[in-house]
């Protein structure tokens, strides 16, 4: 649930990047982070296992300027993949305004995907939030391997997996080279401002 | 949807933490909701934290240890503290939704804390319901 302070004119929006382990989210905030280094004044926090595992979330805030005149702050975090760590990634998503879909466009993962959005739409609801209500972006990771010869899943394929019935915006990306990466977070963004805008005056 | 708490509640929530809270030589307070979003914070000036960082670990902190707490058979636990060699982090949970963390050093005793922080939180109670949101 986003926060509007109307004594600072601030806003803070939470966005959640979701999607099966190993897809890519934690990529996409260390990309974020790296291209911003210069604005984001703190660290990127990341509680993860030895091997680069994310355990619990990632979380880096993100002041994005003003809208409407309030200065607006994102706080990007990502949820562990691995499907064992279910009750963290619950914790995660509480409180949340927008997520971002993370989906791997490699072959062999095809069921993750579909179980991870699965997931989701549980843990939502579990909040009593719908998937279909929630601003939803959908990302297609790791686009750039398909010049590897690794065995990928079109972005055909993956909308019909996927995206059949949400009906979200989507679009392909590769979080390692950046392609895109910025461009879903401004989605999100946008997507997610109007269900604050009312509270704003 | 957002959570909107209007102008005069954020004063007087500010003047609680700076009168109950500060006051006693606390270093730093900080009122967060569930989700790690900051609603009001205070600082004795002493030393800068990165609350926004802190906000979003506590939230998870407390998530976890609540999970834990309903895992073994309990509602909740009731003192909810860390102790470091010269600075102390204490939580406390306001209503459902929110969460009072207070960083503070050793020459504040524990105990005259704790009370005064649950002082606090039934002020800060107060000061929500008092308008009928959140
Ligand atoms: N080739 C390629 N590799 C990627 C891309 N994005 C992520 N990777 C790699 O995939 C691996 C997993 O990436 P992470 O960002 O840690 O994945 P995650 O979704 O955070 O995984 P969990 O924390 O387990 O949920 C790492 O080795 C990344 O370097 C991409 O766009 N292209
Ligand atoms: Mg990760």
């Amino acid at each position: 649930m986003a926060f509007v302070n109307p004594k600072t004119r601030e806003v803070q929006i939470k966005i959640v990047y979701y999607g099966p382990g190993r897809g890519g989210k934690t990529t996409n905030l260390e990309y974020i982070y790296n291209k911003f280094n210069h604005r984001i004044k703190t660290d990127l926090v990341s509680l993860k296992t030895h091997g680069d595992r994310t355990l619990f979330f990632d979380f880096l805030p993100f002041d994005v300027g003003k809208i409407l005149g309030y200065d607006v702050r994102v706080q990007l975090y990502t949820v562990p993949g691995q499907v064992k760590y279910d009750s963290t990634r619950k914790l995660v998503l509480r409180g949340v305004d927008g997520v971002v879909f993370v989906a791997d466009c490699m072959a062999v993962v095809r069921r993750k995907n579909i179980l991870s959005l699965k997931n989701l739409y549980e843990n939502l609801s579990d909040y009593n939030k719908s998937i279909f209500k929630i601003p939803l972006v959908m990302q297609y990771n790791k686009i750039d391997l398909a010049e590897k010869g690794i065995p990928m899943l079109s972005p055909q394929i993956l909308e019909k997996d996927l995206n059949a019935q949400l009906k979200a915006p989507s679009m392909v990306a590769s979080a390692l080279t950046g392609l895109n990466v910025i461009k879903t977070m401004k989605k999100i963004i946008m997507l997610t401002m109007p269900t604050v805008q009312g509270q704003l005056k | 949807m957002a959570l909107v708490v209007n102008e005069q509640q954020l004063n007087d929530i500010e003047s609680v933490l700076q009168n109950d809270i500060i006051d006693l030589g606390v270093s730093c307070v900080v009122l967060i909701d569930m989700a790690g979003n900051i609603l009001a914070s205070r600082d004795n000036g002493s030393k800068k934290h990165d609350i926004y960082s802190l906000a979003a670990l506590a939230a998870g902190n407390f998530g976890a240890v609540s999970a834990m707490a309903k895992i073994i058979g309990e509602d909740e636990f009731s003192l909810l503290f860390h102790k470091g060699k010269s600075e102390n982090i204490h939580f406390s949970k306001i209503m459902t939704e929110f969460l009072l963390v207070t960083i503070f050093s050793n020459e504040v005793s524990l105990g005259f804390l704790r009370l005064k922080v649950a002082e606090a939180v039934s002020r800060i109670t107060e000061i929500f319901s008092a308008n009928g949101s959140p």
